[in-house]
């Protein structure tokens, strides 16, 4: 049996929304180098809505791929339904995560949360 | 692109064409138990001890040191388990060793120290080699074992083992080291090395899994692992692994013959591997350049994480293995790596290629540009890499 999922793999592979948003109005970084895993996620939220959504990470395959699925999953959608984003929800949506690989799709629900913290302290002066 | 580069072997070996052969043959026609007294089993026992005068002659041992067990493991498990038996009786309680061992060692260790042993675990410097003065340093007056790899199995690098072995015998203290990834790759031989004690794995050097042996120098009593017949002078019970063994001694055999002209071939290819990966920025070669093993390059890549590397080789069709927490299965990088004091980040962004001598000098380039282009590609969107460019944190490499 391989190691992941086809999709996890298809994630990790063709990553959606690589890169930084230059004028992002949330920005979340989570994890830490020591443990192998950071995820940094930038929104663009424009009327409470998701615009635009990038990513960048540095860890495992599975720390890629679920950074990938959390940023598909947000995109285009009201701030209020991406700020019920679970790790269950990603790692489903990924066709499951090996048991030991499950806190890169907690990684994942938890940059973007930071990300929507960010923004909901900046425009609330 | 449909190729298949391997190059784990140090993690284990594709088997012989004439060790499968022996493996087989012996399996099929010659399968009576060694203990029999009817024809067959005899002439079982027969395969079977000139497999055992095959692999002595070869490390330079007699036929009645070489003990067969299932593997690395088992032999440095006995052999540490044995030397502290024997201390435990003297009320010798101390046993030196090297903080970047094989686990087989390390986990035997720690189960020691429960039991009352002390254990002093020497550093391995920068260069990934003990120093033999610090050896001799540690030694104390109820010092019963003195335990240090051949090679060691990430880095490669290769030990003093004959400067280790002169000071052991000098203070007359039982000398084991863990061989598995140096017997059949660089020449051994237990008499000149002063060692006592020596395990080895015959996959590791194309013969099948689940066969290896231990050296026990004459007259250093064993304890057993496993009770039940009197199999292997009664120092390891079960019905002997006999299409095993004869298949360790054919690999072992064809491992020396070609021995010499296998290590300048590698060696020429892992040279050209280093210098080529060298040329990444921000990376640094692990262990001593110099003094390991003929096949084995071990890089550290800052700003990326080494099992997505791995993956993205893998599509490229070239196996390596990495010291990362994630391929390991623990959140802590290669105790290797750390041993040889690369931080955690720069730990995790590890690769190991072990590579034989039939490597091709267009497979070497393969690798090195395949390498590259992955480190590039991974650093492109790691946040830690940003960082580093940024400058908002210093390069460590």
């Amino acid at each position: 049996m391989a190691l992941y999922s086809e999709k996890v793999m298809e994630h990790f592979r063709n990553p959606r929304n690589v890169g930084v948003i230059e004028d992002a109005n949330g920005i979340g970084e989570v994890g830490n180098a020591k443990c192998g895993d950071i995820m940094k996620m930038y929104l663009k939220i424009e009327d409470d809505i998701i615009q635009d959504v990038k990513f960048e990470t540095f860890g495992c395959g599975s720390a890629i791929a679920s950074s990938s699925m959390a940023t598909e999953l947000i995109k285009g959608k009201p701030v209020a339904e991406a700020e019920k984003l679970t790790n269950q929800a990603v790692a489903e949506a990924l066709d499951g995560l090996p048991a030991y690989k499950m806190h890169c799709s907690v990684l994942a629900e938890e940059a973007i949360h930071a990300a929507l913290e960010d923004w909901r302290s900046k425009k609330e002066p | 692109m449909n190729r298949l580069i391997y190059a784990d072997n140090a993690a284990t070996t594709k088997m012989s064409e004439a060790a499968l052969n022996t493996m087989i043959s012996v399996a099929r026609e010659n399968y009576g138990n060694p203990s029999s007294l009817y024809s067959i089993g005899q002439r079982a026992k027969e395969t079977l001890e000139e497999a055992r005068a095959a692999v002595a002659e070869i490390i330079g041992a007699k036929s009645g040191e070489i003990l067969f067990t299932s593997g690395g493991s088992e032999a440095d498990n006995q052999a540490i388990r044995s030397a502290a038996e024997i201390g435990r009786k003297a009320g010798k309680k101390h046993i030196v060793s090297s903080a970047f061992e094989h686990h087989a060692v390390l986990h035997t260790l720690e189960k020691l120290k429960k039991e009352g042993f002390e254990i002093t675990l020497l550093d391995v410097h920068e260069n990934g080699i003990v120093c033999p003065e610090e050896v001799e340093a540690a030694i104390r007056e109820d010092t019963c074992l003195v335990t240090v790899m051949y090679a060691n199995n990430e880095i490669g690098t290769i030990q003093p083992i004959r400067e280790i072995g002169s000071i052991c015998r000098k203070h007359g203290i039982l000398f084991h080291t863990d061989a598995v990834q140096a017997v059949g790759h660089i020449p051994i031989n237990v008499v000149e090395d002063q060692v006592d004690l020596l395990s080895a794995s015959a996959h590791k050097f194309h013969g099948p899994k689940g066969v290896g042996f231990l050296y026990a120098r004459k007259g250093i009593r064993l304890t057993n692992l496993i009770e039940g017949g009197a199999q292997e002078s009664g120092k390891r019970a079960g019905t002997e692994n006999v299409p095993g063994i004869a298949a360790m001694a054919t690999a072992l055999k064809e491992a020396a013959e070609r021995m010499e002209e296998h290590a300048a071939k590698a060696s020429k290819r892992r040279d050209r591997l280093i210098q080529g990966l060298g040329a990444i920025p921000h990376s640094a070669l692990n262990g001593d350049a110099e003094q390991r093993l003929p096949g084995n390059v071990n890089f550290c890549f800052e700003g990326i994480e080494g099992e997505s590397l791995l993956l993205l080789l893998d599509d490229k069709g070239i196996e390596a293995s990495s010291g990362s927490a994630c391929t390991s299965g623990s959140l802590d990088p290669s105790h290797v790596l750390l041993a040889i004091g690369r931080v955690h980040d720069v730990a995790h962004g590890s690769l190991r290629l072990s590579i034989e001598a039939d490597l091709t000098e267009e497979e070497t380039d393969y690798i090195i540009r395949s390498v590259t282009e992955v480190v590039e590609y991974l650093r492109s969107f790691s946040p830690i890499w940003r960082d580093l460019e940024s400058g908002k944190k210093p390069h460590i490499l």
